[in-house]
């Protein structure tokens, strides 16, 4: 007999100069992480807006992950600079609000870093998983 | 009571008309009844002696107002300041929203603005508020005369005053006070003891009255976008009562976020909320969190100072930090 697992779904805000490279990397070095996690290729990760991410809760994702240069090495000199703040101070008001700090995550990942990328994506993963659904920032009306 | 008389400002008011320096004035006038104080503006003396009212119940914070006044003609207007008006006033001037030089601010000082609400609680059909000695009497039409002490009736905003400084003004009427080291973030302080379950809970029952009249997006002195997010249709959580509890979450999180390191704590959110929400918690939160991780900071305390969010330095702490800092806390 089949039993249905539950697969969690997750989104991943990836920068196009460094976490997307190393996606890319990790693909090119067939390094396994989990197919529920969708990657999102964004300018730099200060591209992503606070409401993206309560937007893509919204559509139905358990989790959350940005993922972007590492401090110091933005393409830009100084966008993951300003994510930090902003992310530091949106995941601090979600935890406020009750929701668990386990579903957003910020990682650092260099185009350098397939095996970083690959290993995050599955721990970032496995502990969603053990969250089950999102519950508390969902839209009844994303539900199929 | 308030220190200062309504005479004083009349009189300072018509002074300034009748010499030229202002062509209106900005104050507040007598709403539906006493306690219904409204913003007005006016443009003579008989205008003033007629309507003009200052008392406990004048919460409203001018500052915003200044955008769309100044913008409407030549000549300068006339606005009256409390403190904590004070700092939204720098605040709008650090982001360029209105001309300083069309504004001749007049700096009163405040003891605290009553919230009706809480006379209403237990009172209802309120002819007149009057006050004796730090009592508050209430006449009302069902339950007779009611009195409360005066410090029971003051919002969270006043009862936790954080400065009765002005920080700007042309021309100050009555005496200056300090910048007070006031219990402003013992509420928010309470919540995050809590675990997630009950802040859950809590934001859930509070947030779940809310009807999305963007009343507290109106009356902020830092929402002074000309396009709204929320004006948007593609936004999600466009202008109409939210559909789920998803929506209220939302727009909660990000009318906060968007004024986060913006707002003055100027607490204009909650006075307005007609639900009662405690709206001014998820500001203190980011204010809170401001001051903890990136050094103390006061918005509008100076014209020009650089808001933490548009700012960074090397070393800043970790979003992952910042979370695990509250697990500590709880």
């Amino acid at each position: 007999m089949q039993v249905n697992e539950y697969k969690p779904l997750i989104v991943a805000f990836c920068c196009n100069w460094c976490s997307y490279a190393g996606a890319d990397l990790a693909g090119n070095n067939r390094l396994n992480y989990p197919a529920d996690v969708k990657i999102i290729r964004v300018p730099c990760s200060c591209r992503v807006n606070p409401m993206f991410i309560l937007r893509a809760f919204q559509r139905g994702a358990d989790g959350v992950i940005i993922c972007g240069c590492h401090p110091g090495d933005c393409h830009y000199t100084s966008g993951n600079y300003y994510t930090r703040r902003r992310m530091a101070l949106l995941f601090s008001m979600l935890d406020y609000l009750g929701i668990e700090r386990e579903r957003t995550r910020v990682e650092w990942v260099s185009a350098a870093e397939g095996a970083k990328f690959a290993a995050t994506m599955k721990d970032f993963a496995e502990k969603v998983a053990s969250l089950g659904e999102n519950k508390r920032l969902e839209d009844l009306r994303c539900k199929k | 009571m308030q220190e200062i008389k309504r005479e004083v400002l009349v009189n300072k008011a018509k002074e300034l008309l009748s010499d030229g320096t202002v062509d209106r004035v900005l104050g507040w006038k007598r709403g539906e009844f006493d306690y219904d104080v409204t913003p007005g503006v006016f443009r003579s003396a008989e205008e003033l002696d007629s309507g003009f009212v200052w008392g406990d119940f004048c919460g409203a914070n001018f500052s915003k107002y200044l955008v769309k006044e100044t913008a409407k003609g030549e000549g300068r207007v006339l606005v009256f300041l409390k403190p904590c008006d004070t700092y939204s006033f720098n605040q709008l001037l650090t982001e360029h929203r209105f001309d300083r030089e069309k504004v001749y601010a007049l700096g009163v000082p405040c003891n605290g603005m009553l919230d009706i609400s809480r006379i209403k609680e237990s009172a209802e059909g309120i002819v007149s508020v009057c006050e004796e000695d730090g009592k508050v009497t209430a006449d009302t039409l069902y339950d007779g005369k009611k009195t409360f002490d005066r410090d029971a009736l003051l919002p969270d905003r006043c009862s936790n005053c954080k400065s009765k400084k002005h920080v700007a003004y042309d021309e100050l009427l009555g005496s200056d006070g300090e910048v007070l080291d006031s219990g402003r973030f013992d509420e928010v302080e309470k919540l995050e003891k809590m675990t997630a379950d009950e802040r859950f809970a809590f934001w859930q029952g509070e947030l779940s009255r809310c009807i999305r009249c963007n009343a507290c997006r109106d009356v902020c002195p830092a929402c002074t976008c000309e396009k709204c997010v929320f004006d948007n249709p593609d936004s999600g959580v466009e202008n109409k009562a939210a559909a789920d509890s998803f929506e209220e979450k939302m727009f909660h999180i990000i009318r906060a976020f968007h004024v986060a390191g913006r707002c003055t704590d100027c607490g204009e959110c909650s006075r307005v909320c007609p639900q009662h929400i405690p709206l001014h918690l998820l500001n203190r939160k980011f204010i809170k969190d401001i001051d903890e991780f990136y050094g103390e900071y006061q918005a509008g305390a100076e014209v020009g100072s650089r808001a933490p969010v548009v700012n960074y330095t090397t070393d800043d702490i970790e979003p992952s930090q910042a979370v695990e800092r509250g697990e500590q806390n709880a």
